[in-house]
């Protein structure tokens, strides 16, 4: 029985790598809920290439495979901040812009924002941006703050008054030092980019007067505890709000979730597909790239995912309740009203974590 | 344990050689050299680079750069972590959590695995099955299993508001208690199986003479079935406490964001601060923490063996 089992587990390894010789592969590594699938599998029609696809749900866990060296990946998908640092660490190749005819689709305001992290956009094309802000219930957060409840405002989650209130129906923050820790700066008013060590302990401060009220620090459980009305208030990503929304309007279950840019202003962050300086398939990998910025998959993934995309020419094929939608693509003067932050060094970035611990464990 | 010592062993073979050394091979290859490594890593210091650390010692470069790199290691990562108190109140509740749960585990291994070993012969296959059997299933999804039987709207806590039992959702999961069960739950075969082993091979024949002798059942098990199933217990609560103490998975899924465990400790230190140095340094400490006991103790057995010998 065993002898039989070995011989078939062998034979299925023998057919693999045999058609691996054969086919074409490109594997991407991204974000999880991050793409409409069906772009893969045209993606494999249209080119041959096989999408061996995998997913992570923090920037923290992809650096540190980055960091690690040879994790087999073509494609991968850090955040700005994160990608600047891999660049210096010589974890990306450089692209090689004779094989990305559609570079020319791409929106140059996105790619000017994007300078500060990769200087002349040599080493990544944007896949999405987005904004960290407020995910709400709105029946619930009426019910206990009434009707002029701040829902456009941090004050609702800043303020002791406000959210001592919505302890009893839940509120979760997304478990990211580097957003988070922003956010409080911004709110106090000082440099929400301060890599200063007594700013982000005051930060740390602010986040400990709201620590007992808060359910839970985690990335990605937000989009289901939003959806079903489990909770009432969440910090979360813009676009996976707006899953919630969604969700919660198909389940039709009496759930209404809404997001906000808070009027003090939030944080906005790219998303940059990159290739590794180790990957196995570049040629793969850069086709990959170019397929994505073709106008209609850009369009197709936005409309899937509900963020704004650094494509400009896909924006005429975006559906209307996307590109038309605020939350998504904010007007020039709320886009002014944003805020980018640059990547931690070694040493504070010791302090942010450190000042983020003791704030989740409350000690 | 190790106490077949060699005082009087003859001269041996070839072969006897070759046989012990066999997992003595193996423990330097899977045990000392990957622990070298991390030791090495712990006397880095951090960069941004791949791997995120220096000096990496790449053999490629000769023995002078490889030198050059020797004088850079320091123990400055070994200081750093006696300067926070994080480090040393994780080991500590780490060890707190472990301990704790490895006792709760022993008060429920214990009456399931003497039924086993009381039961009839022909059940006892059947019954080592069933111990086994959740095995079968990812121990990821055996946890995940129990944040839908533990959160509030879970199955746990509806049984309970059904039945009248409460009137309020307990809030279990996300707690140090969701942790101790979690615990109790993926580790109890490891306890039961190894004192099942101990208790199957007790002496039917004694507890017949105490009976004969008018000896009272319970008294029966406290006098000889506890002491010699001994052995039994201390080997299934050594394989319940040193995984529990390094437990990662449990806490993370489980635990609120209050329970401090060193393997949590571990994972900031490596993902969000990428110091892979002090991650190691952390990790040598909590091997020095686990195996001091653990060789003591052996020591402590081989000196009674000897003594009774």
């Amino acid at each position: 029985m065993l002898k039989s089992l070995l011989a078939g587990v062998a034979a299925v390894g023998l057919m693999a790598s045999a058609a691996q010789a054969k086919d074409r592969v490109v594997n991407v590594f991204n974000w999880s809920d991050y793409i409409d699938e069906s772009i893969l599998e045209d993606f494999t029609k249209e080119t041959g290439i096989k999408v061996v696809y995998d997913v992570f749900d923090s920037n923290e866990i992809l650096e540190t495979k980055l960091l690690a060296g040879g994790t087999g990946y073509d494609v991968v998908v850090p955040t700005g901040t994160f990608l600047s640092r891999q660049i210096q660490a010589g974890v990306f190749t450089e692209l090689d812009k004779s094989k990305l005819s559609n570079l020319s689709n791409m929106w140059k305001d996105i790619e000017a924002r994007v300078e500060k992290y990769d200087p002349g956009n040599a080493y990544s094309i944007n896949y999405m941006w987005g904004t960290t802000g407020l995910g709400y219930n709105v029946e619930k957060v009426k019910a206990a703050l009434g009707e002029d409840a701040p829902v456009d405002s941090w004050d609702l989650l800043f303020k002791e008054e406000n959210i001592s209130k919505l302890k009893d129906c839940g509120v979760h923050l997304l478990d990211a030092p580097t957003e988070l820790i922003p956010a409080a700066l911004n709110y106090l008013g000082m440099d929400p980019d301060s890599k200063d060590k007594g700013d982000i302990e005051k930060a740390g401060e602010l986040l400990k007067t709201i620590r007992p009220y808060v359910q839970k620090f985690h990335s990605s459980e937000y989009i289901n505890a939003l959806a079903n009305g489990d909770i009432c208030v969440a910090v979360g990503w813009s676009g996976d709000v707006l899953q919630a929304r969604d969700r919660a309007a198909e389940a039709d279950n009496g759930v209404t979730v809404e997001y906000s840019i808070p009027k003090e202003g939030a944080l906005m962050w790219f998303d940059q597909m990159a290739v590794p300086a180790d990957a196995p398939n570049k040629d793969e990998a850069h086709e990959f790239l170019n397929y994505i910025m073709r106008p209609d998959v850009m369009a197709k993934a936005s409309n899937y995912v509900y963020y704004a995309n650094g494509n400009k020419a896909s924006q005429e094929l975006l559906n209307e309740d996307v590109i038309g939608d605020p939350a998504i693509y904010p007007s020039e003067d709320a886009v002014n009203n944003l805020y980018t932050v640059t990547a931690y060094g070694p040493r504070i970035q010791r302090t942010v974590t450190r000042t983020w611990t003791s704030v989740k464990s409350g000690q | 344990m190790a106490s077949e010592t060699s005082s009087s062993a003859p001269k041996r073979s070839l072969g006897g050689w070759a046989l012990i050394a066999v997992p003595y091979f193996w423990l330097f290859l899977f045990f000392l050299v990957p622990f070298f490594i991390v030791f090495k890593i712990s006397l880095s210091q951090i960069a941004v680079a791949i791997p995120p650390y220096f000096p990496a010692f790449d053999l490629g470069q000769g023995l002078q750069v490889l030198f050059a790199d020797l004088k850079e290691l320091s123990l400055e990562n070994y200081i750093f972590l006696t300067e926070d108190d994080l480090y040393w109140r994780s080991y500590v509740s780490s060890v707190t959590i472990a301990a704790i749960s490895t006792f709760i585990t022993l008060l429920v291994g214990y009456p399931l695995a003497y039924g086993m070993a009381r039961s009839p012969k022909e059940w006892r296959p059947t019954l080592l099955m069933l111990v086994i059997l959740p095995f079968w299933t990812s121990f990821l999804i055996r946890v995940y299993a129990w944040i839908g039987i533990l959160k509030n709207e879970g199955l746990l806590n509806q049984l309970l508001l059904t039945l009248g039992l409460i009137d309020q959702p307990l809030t279990i999961l996300n707690t140090n208690i969701a942790v101790y069960i979690g615990i109790v739950y993926s580790y109890l075969p490891f306890l039961v199986l190894p004192l099942y082993a101990s208790l199957e091979k007790l002496d039917g024949t004694l507890l017949e003479a105490a009976e004969d002798l008018g000896c009272p059942p319970w008294k029966a098990f406290w006098k000889i079935t506890l002491p010699l199933s001994i052995p039994g217990i201390i080997a299934g609560c050594f394989l319940v406490f040193i995984p529990a103490v390094g437990e990662f998975v449990i806490p993370d899924l489980l635990g609120g964001s209050n329970t401090l465990m060193i393997g949590k400790t571990l994972w900031v230190e490596f993902f969000n601060n990428r110091d892979w140095p002090v991650s190691s340094a952390v990790a040598v400490i909590l091997l020095l923490i686990l195996v001091i006991p653990i060789v003591l103790f052996q020591n402590q057995q081989q000196k009674m063996a000897e003594r009774e010998g």
